[in-house]
C-alpha cells in the first residue's frame, strides 16, 4: 500500500516535470522549426498564409538566391576565419594564463587576478566606444582583424582554466619537472591534456560566441564582401521589403556549422560543465 | 652516481595567508598533524641544522613520525622546495639554485604521480625524450627497465587500467630508466597493502643492486628503514635525532626518542631509576632492585664524567627474562600474552610501570605463563641503556 502510494506520487511528479519540460522544449524549438519551414516557402506564402507549419508549395528559391545571388561563400569564409582564429587564440591564451595564475607565485599576482575578474563585471558596451576609437585609430576599421585582435584574451576562459588547473595534482607537475621538462613543455605535454574537458567547453562557448556575433561586425565592418554571416542576414532586407525566404534560408545555413561543432565537442562540453559545477 | 652533501640545511615555510590555510584545510580533510615544530616570525621551521654527507651509491633512509620534515628534506634535494639556509651539493656542484630539471635526479612520489593521459611506455620514455635521446635508445632502455620490473605486458596500458602494485612498479620504472645521479623515494610503499609492501620491499633491495646509484628513501615505517638503509637518519620536529647504521641505532640509541622509535615492540623504559657512583663503579636501582653495571659501562660513564643522578633505563623486550618464580626478580602481573608463532609477547604491569617481554616459545617444557598470574622479570646490566632524565640523551 505504502509502496503503491509512493510509486503513484513518484509517477505524478515525473508527469508534472515532463509536461513542464515538454512545454519549455516546444517554446524553444518552434522558432527553429518555423525558420526551417519558412526557408522552403516563398516570401509571398509566408506573408499571406502564416498559419501552415508545412510549406504548401515547397521551393528552394530562397536557398538559390542566398547561394547564387549573394557572396554567401565569401561571408562563410570570413566567419570561419574570424571564429576559428579567435577560438584557437582564446584556447591558447586562456589555458596558458590560467595555468600561470594557478601554479606560479609572483609579486602582485592576486591584484592582477582581481583586476582581470573585475573586467568581467564591466559590460562590453561600456568600453565599446573606446575600443572602436582604438581600432579605427590603428587603421583596422572594416577589416577582419578588427574582430580578431580585441578577442585575444578572454577573462572567463582564463578563470575557467585556472579553476581546472587548481585541480591538477601538484605532483604531476613536479614529476614532470624532475623528468627534465621545462615550463612550456609541462604546459603543453602535461597540463593541456589534463584540461581537455575544460578546453572542450571553452571551445564551444567561444565558437558559438563569435559565430553568432552580430554586434561587433556591425560596428567594425562596412563593406559587403568583409561581412560575416550573422551580419549578412540583413543583406536580404532593404528599407522597404525583406526577402524573408532568403533570410530564413541563410539563417538555416548558418546554424549548420554551429550544430556540427556542438556535436563534436558535446561530450567534453557536458563533462566540463558538470565538473565546474562539482567543485 | 654521486655523493650528496647537506650542509646545515634549514627550511622555513612562510606563514600561509588566511585564505590559503582555509583552502588547504577544506581540501585535505586529514587531521592536523601533531608536531612541535619551531615557529618563528618568518614561518614554520620544518627542518633545521640538517647536516649529512651521503656517500656515492649509499642507501640513506630518512625516518620519523609524520610531520617531522622528511618529505621537506627530500623535496629540497629534488629542488622542489627552496632551501632557506645552508648548502646542498650533488656531486661536486652546489645546487641550491639549480632547477629540478637540471639536477639529474629521479623521484618516486607517494601517490605515484603517473601521467594519466600517457601509456606506461610514454610515462617511462618522457624523461628520456626530454634528454633528447634517440628513439632507438629510448626504446631499448624502456624495454629493459620494463623487463627488470616485470611490467612488459603493461607497456601499452594507461595508468587508470593498473592496480596499485602495478602503478608502483611503473613509478619506479619511470625513475629507473633515467639512470639518475640520485634516486629519491618518498614513502613509495605506504599506499600498498601489507603483503604487497613486504614483497616490494624485497624487490627494492634487489633493484638496488641493479641500479647502483645513490638512494634517499623516506618512510615513517621503522621496519622499512632498518631493512633497506645502509644508514638511517632518524628525525623528529625538524631536527636530526641520530644518524647511523641500523645496528648502531638499534644497539646504541642516542636519545630516548630514538630508543622508543626504533624496535618493535618498543623498548621498555623505566623513568625513576637511581644511578649511584661509587668510586670508579656505578650501580643502578630499578624498582627497588640494584644492579651493578659492567666494567665497560662504568668506564664509559666515567669517561663522560657522569655523576650520581636520577635516570631513565631502557631495556629491549628481547632482553627481558620472565620467570614463574615470583622471587626471581622484579615481580609483575601478566596482563596479556600474545602468541606470535615462534615467540611469546608478555605484557606485564608492576604498579604503574609496564614491561613487555619477548620470549622464545619452548614447546618441550610444560611451563606456561598464564594470563593474570604473578611472575618476576629480570635483565642483565649489559643490556641496559642509560638516559639522562634531564636531556633525554644516552649517558654512554
Ligand atoms: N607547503 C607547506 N607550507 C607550510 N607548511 C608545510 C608545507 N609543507 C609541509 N609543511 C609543514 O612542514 C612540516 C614537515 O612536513 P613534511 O616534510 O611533509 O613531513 P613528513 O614528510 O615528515 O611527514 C609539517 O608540519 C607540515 O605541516
Ligand atoms: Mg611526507
Amino acid at each position: 500500500m505504502g509502496i503503491n502510494f509512493e510509486k503513484n506520487s513518484d509517477f505524478k511528479n515525473r508527469l508534472i516535470i515532463f509536461v513542464i519540460l515538454f512545454a519549455a522544449a516546444i517554446v524553444v524549438v518552434i522558432p527553429y522549426i518555423w525558420m526551417i519551414s519558412n526557408s522552403f516557402k516563398t516570401t509571398m506564402e509566408t506573408l499571406m498564409d502564416p498559419n501552415h507549419l508545412l510549406p504548401q508549395t515547397p521551393t528552394l528559391e530562397g536557398y538559390e538566391r542566398v547561394l547564387t545571388g549573394s557572396p554567401f561563400f565569401k561571408w562563410l569564409g570570413n566567419s570561419i576565419i574570424v571564429t576559428c582564429t579567435n577560438t584557437i587564440i582564446i584556447l591558447f591564451t586562456s589555458t596558458i594564463v590560467g595555468y600561470v595564475f594557478s601554479r606560479f607565485q609572483f609579486k602582485g599576482k592576486e591584484f592582477l587576478f582581481a583586476m582581470l575578474m573585475f573586467t568581467m563585471m564591466v559590460p562590453a558596451q561600456v568600453t565599446m566606444i573606446t575600443t572602436f576609437l582604438i581600432i579605427d585609430g590603428i587603421g583596422l576599421y572594416d577589416s577582419l582583424l578588427a574582430l580578431i585582435i580585441p578577442s585575444f584574451v578572454n577573462v572567463f576562459g582564463i578563470y575557467l582554466c585556472k579553476q581546472f588547473c587548481d585541480e591538477i595534482p601538484k605532483e604531476l607537475i613536479e614529476s614532470a619537472q624532475i623528468d627534465g621538462a621545462g615550463n612550456f613543455k609541462i604546459y603543453w605535454k602535461i597540463v593541456v591534456p589534463q584540461l581537455r574537458p575544460c578546453i572542450g567547453a571553452l571551445a564551444i562557448f567561444t565558437f558559438l560566441e563569435y559565430w553568432n556575433d552580430y554586434l561587433n561586425p556591425l560596428i567594425y565592418l562596412s563593406s559587403t564582401e568583409r561581412m560575416t554571416l550573422p551580419l549578412a542576414l540583413s543583406y536580404f532586407s532593404t528599407q522597404h521589403s525583406t526577402d524573408l525566404s532568403a533570410t530564413m534560408a541563410a539563417a538555416a545555413l548558418i546554424m549548420i556549422p554551429a550544430a556540427v561543432v556542438f556535436l563534436i565537442f558535446q561530450k567534453q562540453f557536458i563533462k566540463g560543465i558538470s565538473m565546474t559545477g562539482m567543485k | 652516481m654521486a655523493k650528496v652533501i647537506l650542509d646545515n640545511i634549514k627550511k622555513i615555510y612562510p606563514h600561509a595567508k588566511d585564505e590559503d590555510k582555509k583552502k588547504k584545510k577544506k581540501k585535505n580533510n586529514e587531521p592536523e598533524k601533531k608536531t612541535n615544530l619551531q615557529i618563528t616570525d618568518e614561518g614554520v621551521v620544518a627542518v633545521q641544522q640538517f647536516s649529512l654527507e651521503i656517500a656515492d651509491k649509499e642507501f640513506i633512509v630518512l625516518v620519523g613520525p609524520s610531520g617531522c620534515g622528511k618529505s621537506t628534506t627530500l623535496r629540497m634535494i629534488a629542488g622542489l622546495e627552496k632551501i632557506t639556509e645552508g648548502n646542498l651539493y650533488i656531486g661536486d656542484e652546489r645546487v641550491n639554485d639549480v632547477a629540478p630539471k637540471d639536477r639529474d635526479i629521479a623521484m618516486v612520489f607517494q601517490n605515484y604521480a603517473l601521467y594519466p593521459h600517457m601509456s606506461v611506455y610514454d610515462n617511462m620514455a618522457f624523461s628520456l625524450q626530454n634528454q633528447k635521446k634517440s628513439k632507438e635508445e629510448i626504446d631499448a632502455r624502456v624495454r629493459e627497465a620494463a623487463e627488470i620490473l616485470d611490467i612488459t605486458p603493461l607497456l601499452e596500458r594507461k595508468p587508470k587500467a593498473l592496480s596499485g602494485g602495478q602503478r608502483q612498479r611503473v613509478a619506479i620504472g619511470r625513475a629507473f630508466v633515467r639512470d639518475p645521479k640520485v634516486f629519491l623515494m618518498d614513502e613509495p610503499l605506504s599506499n600498498l597493502d601489507a603483503k604487497l609492501r613486504n614483497q616490494m620491499r624485497a624487490e627494492i633491495i634487489k633493484l638496488r643492486e641493479k641500479i647502483d646509484t645513490t638512494f634517499v628513501y623516506v618512510t615513517h615505517d621503522q621496519v622499512e628503514a632498518m631493512t633497506l638503509g645502509d644508514r638511517i637518519v632518524i628525525m623528529k620536529d625538524g631536527f636530526i635525532q641520530q644518524i647511523g647504521t641500523p645496528q648502531e641505532v638499534f644497539n646504541h640509541p642516542q636519545n630516548l626518542f630514538v630508543a622508543g622509535f626504533i624496535g618493535v615492540p618498543q623498548m621498555n623504559l623505566y623513568n625513576n631509576c637511581q644511578l649511584v657512583k661509587d668510586g670508579d663503579t656505578y650501580k643502578v636501582t630499578i624498582m627497588g632492585k640494584e644492579y651493578a653495571l659492567t666494567e665497560k659501562q662504568c668506564a664509559a660513564l666515567n669517561a663522560n664524567g657522569v655523576d650520581s643522578q636520577e635516570i631513565t633505563v631502557g631495556v629491549r623486550p628481547v632482553h627481558v627474562a620472565v620467570s614463574q618464580d615470583a622471587n626471581a626478580g622484579i615481580s609483575a602481573n601478566v596482563e596479556v600474552t600474545e602468541m606470535m608463532g615462534s615467540e611469546l609477547h608478555i605484557h606485564m604491569t608492576s604498579g604503574e610501570q609496564k614491561t613487555i617481554a619477548v620470549v622464545p616459545i619452548d614447546y618441550n617444557t610444560d611451563e606456561v605463563i598464564e594470563q593474570h598470574s604473578t611472575v618476576a622479570f629480570d635483565f642483565k646490566a649489559v643490556h641496559m641503556h642509560l638516559f639522562s632524565n634531564e636531556t633525554g640523551m644516552n649517558l654512554i
